[in-house]
């Protein structure tokens, strides 16, 4: 049987990480980020950001075994967290004033 | 990893199926029981007669019943009975003691044509399928958040399938029989795709139904925090008034039945919750049966006040984004199907029961061929192989222990229904050891002939042991009781089938095993 060498386990344990927990997190910012913008009563908008979110956790998912490396997996979902993040925060700060 | 996306995804596929393969088999398998959880419980407590009396003619009935006996109680909630679950059930909700706490329930089932209580024997009937499916004999949260969890793999694994799958459709209409690894691969392709929309449904609506406990992050931030807010504005119709300590007598409930159709335009009622009742503050909420129509409103309801009968508001009607969760909960719940979609749903969920089996069974044989010289199988493989044993053939022979539990335990025992929960789980747990004392093929052989003895000897237990058999409830039209007995039978041919056909194919094993033949496999799907 070939030997699996520790960095590539390494790798997959990084990337799964990414996937689940990273994946989340862009899932979650994605949904508050469309429940804050979209033009509808509040309660709708709450229902149709959750909905929405799981496609944004399959994207997420998707990403983050299709692409080169561990590195860029990461990558990949750090600068879109970042950007909803941003996102989010100017909207609900515009929400509140 | 370094190669194309298909193979990347075909690498996903392969993995999440297999790590949460086997719990998905089982929340499939209890699931799709689940869709005749009403005849399921019928056959388990089958001394609950079958009655056909109008709506109005039960909810008198249980409003006399419940005037009697739970005079003082805060709430009562009425569950009016219908053409699959006949039973007419009264709950009530004891005051109480102090402010802010949860009064306690009490239930009795009422037999709806004379309105005394009924004694069926003790059990958790279908229902125990359904909570399984979602809660998994876990405490709450935890079963909740690992099959909605189970649910997101299902779709990362449903999506990186059909990528991983490029001629789709191509090869649909290829099955290529008797050609062992090959027939099982083409197997899972055709239930994969034959009932594909089912499966991305089933998936993407199972996340929904979940969406406010695994995604809150959304109600946080357009609440400030504050969900409660959030559950008020979507289910308006369950804030109860507060008493007003004056006594009242409470109206005739049945004429409201008329008038909550009038504001549906024909839709039946569910439910009937009645705050306060015997007080000057009485309200009486009359909620819409969910097999109406598919798309299910939750807050659909209707209120009246409990001693005029005044209509004192009903609930707006549902808005798009709203209306679309709402239809994939009643699509995923099928409350509306008739019989033939009902069975349709049955068979949509094997045959999704069925993909993961296959998958789970490709994922071994494929690698098993490559060990298929050496005597001793590496532990990892060894493991799956126990794994896929005890979680498909061990789990069914679980379930028909549930069936049997219910006709062989006593009547009257103690802690009866969990008594037969404890069977399944047993048997479940003894299928494991001998998975793993037996070798494999000798291991899968053996539990599916029992699973094909206990089921295909059902009709026979029910009547040996009750005096509802075939002949009676063929001869009745009880279709419910004699669809269960007649569905183990069939059931029960076709894992004898299964097990015999394994038996013959290990056989035939061994003298291909002779000319080792090279399998090229592993370039079409990884």
């Amino acid at each position: 049987m070939k030997v699996i060498p520790v960095s590539y386990r390494l790798a997959v344990t990084s990337r799964v990480l990414a996937a689940v927990l990273g994946g989340y997190i862009v899932a979650a910012l994605a949904s508050v980020s469309l429940t804050l913008l979209v033009p509808m009563a509040r309660a709708d908008a709450v229902v149709t950001g959750m909905m929405t979110s799981f496609l944004a956790y399959l994207g997420a998912v998707i990403w983050c075994f299709a692409c080169r490396s561990a590195w860029r997996a990461w990558l990949g979902l750090i600068v879109p967290s970042l950007v909803l993040a941003a996102i989010s925060g100017l909207a609900y700060w515009m929400g509140r004033s | 990893m370094k190669e194309g996306f298909r193979q990347a995804m075909a690498w996903l596929h392969t993995w999440a199926g297999l790590i949460f393969g086997w719990l998905l088999f089982a929340i499939f398998l209890t699931g799709t029981l689940a869709y005749f959880k009403d005849e399921i419980s019928h056959w388990m407590q089958p001394e609950i007669p079958a009655r056909s009396v109008t709506s109005e003619a039960s909810l008198t009935v249980a409003q006399n019943y419940l005037q009697q006996h739970a005079g003082g109680a805060s709430r009562w909630l009425i569950d009016l009975p219908d053409a699959r679950e006949p039973g007419l059930s009264v709950r009530w909700q004891q005051t109480p003691a102090k402010r802010g706490e949860r009064g306690q329930f009490t239930e009795k089932l009422l037999d709806p044509q004379t309105g005394a209580e009924v004694q069926g024997r003790a059990t958790t009937g279908g229902e125990f399928f359904y909570r399984f499916h979602f809660q998994l004999q876990m405490p709450y949260p935890w079963g909740r958040w690992l099959s909605t969890i189970a649910a997101m793999v299902m779709f990362v694994a449903l999506i990186s399938g059909i990528i991983t799958h490029k001629k789709i459709f191509k090869d649909f209409f290829t099955f290529r029989p008797r050609k062992g690894q090959r027939s099982w691969l083409d197997g899972h392709n055709a239930v994969g795709v034959l009932v594909l929309p089912f499966h991305l449904m089933i998936t993407y609506s199972s996340l929904v139904i979940f969406m406010s406990m695994v995604m809150p992050a959304s109600i946080l931030a357009a609440y400030n925090g504050d969900a409660r807010a959030f559950y008020d504005e979507v289910f308006p119709a369950s804030t109860a008034p507060e008493r007003a300590d004056k006594p009242a007598q409470l109206a005739p409930l049945a004429p409201l039945l008329e008038k909550a159709r009038e504001q549906w335009s024909g839709g039946r009622v569910g439910r009937l919750t009645v705050n306060n009742p015997g007080d000057a503050n009485a309200s009486v909420v009359l909620v819409r049966d969910g097999a109406d129509r598919v798309v299910h409103d939750f807050g659909s309801a209707v209120t009246f006040n409990g001693v005029t009968g005044q209509l004192l508001g009903t609930t707006p009607e549902q808005s798009l984004p709203r209306a679309i969760a709402g239809s994939f909960y009643g699509l995923h719940m099928g409350h509306f199907a008739g019989p033939v979609l009902r069975w349709l749903y049955f068979i949509c969920g094997l045959a999704g029961t069925a993909m993961i089996g296959t998958g789970l069974v490709i994922w071994l044989g494929k690698r098993q061929l490559k060990h298929a010289k050496s005597a001793v199988m590496p532990f990892e493989l060894r493991l799956v192989e126990v794994l896929n044993i005890a979680s498909m053939s061990g789990l069914m022979v679980a379930v028909a222990a549930f069936f049997w539990a219910n006709r062989v335990l006593p009547v009257d025992m103690a802690g009866r229904a969990d008594w037969e929960v404890n069977s399944f789980f047993i048997v479940w747990g003894l299928s494991v050891l001998h998975a793993m004392v037996r070798r494999g093929r000798t291991a899968w052989i053996e539990q599916l002939a029992l699973v094909a003895l206990l089921f295909g000897a059902m009709p026979l237990l029910n009547a040996m042991t009750t005096p509802y058999h075939l002949g009676v409830t063929l001869a009745q039209g009880d279709w419910a009781m004699a669809g269960f007995d007649l569905t183990c039978l069939g059931s029960g041919v076709f894992f004898a089938w299964a097990a015999w056909k394994m038996q013959r194919s290990g056989q035939a094993r061994i003298v291909i095993r002779q000319r080792a033949q090279p399998i090229t496999l592993e370039r079409e799907a990884n």
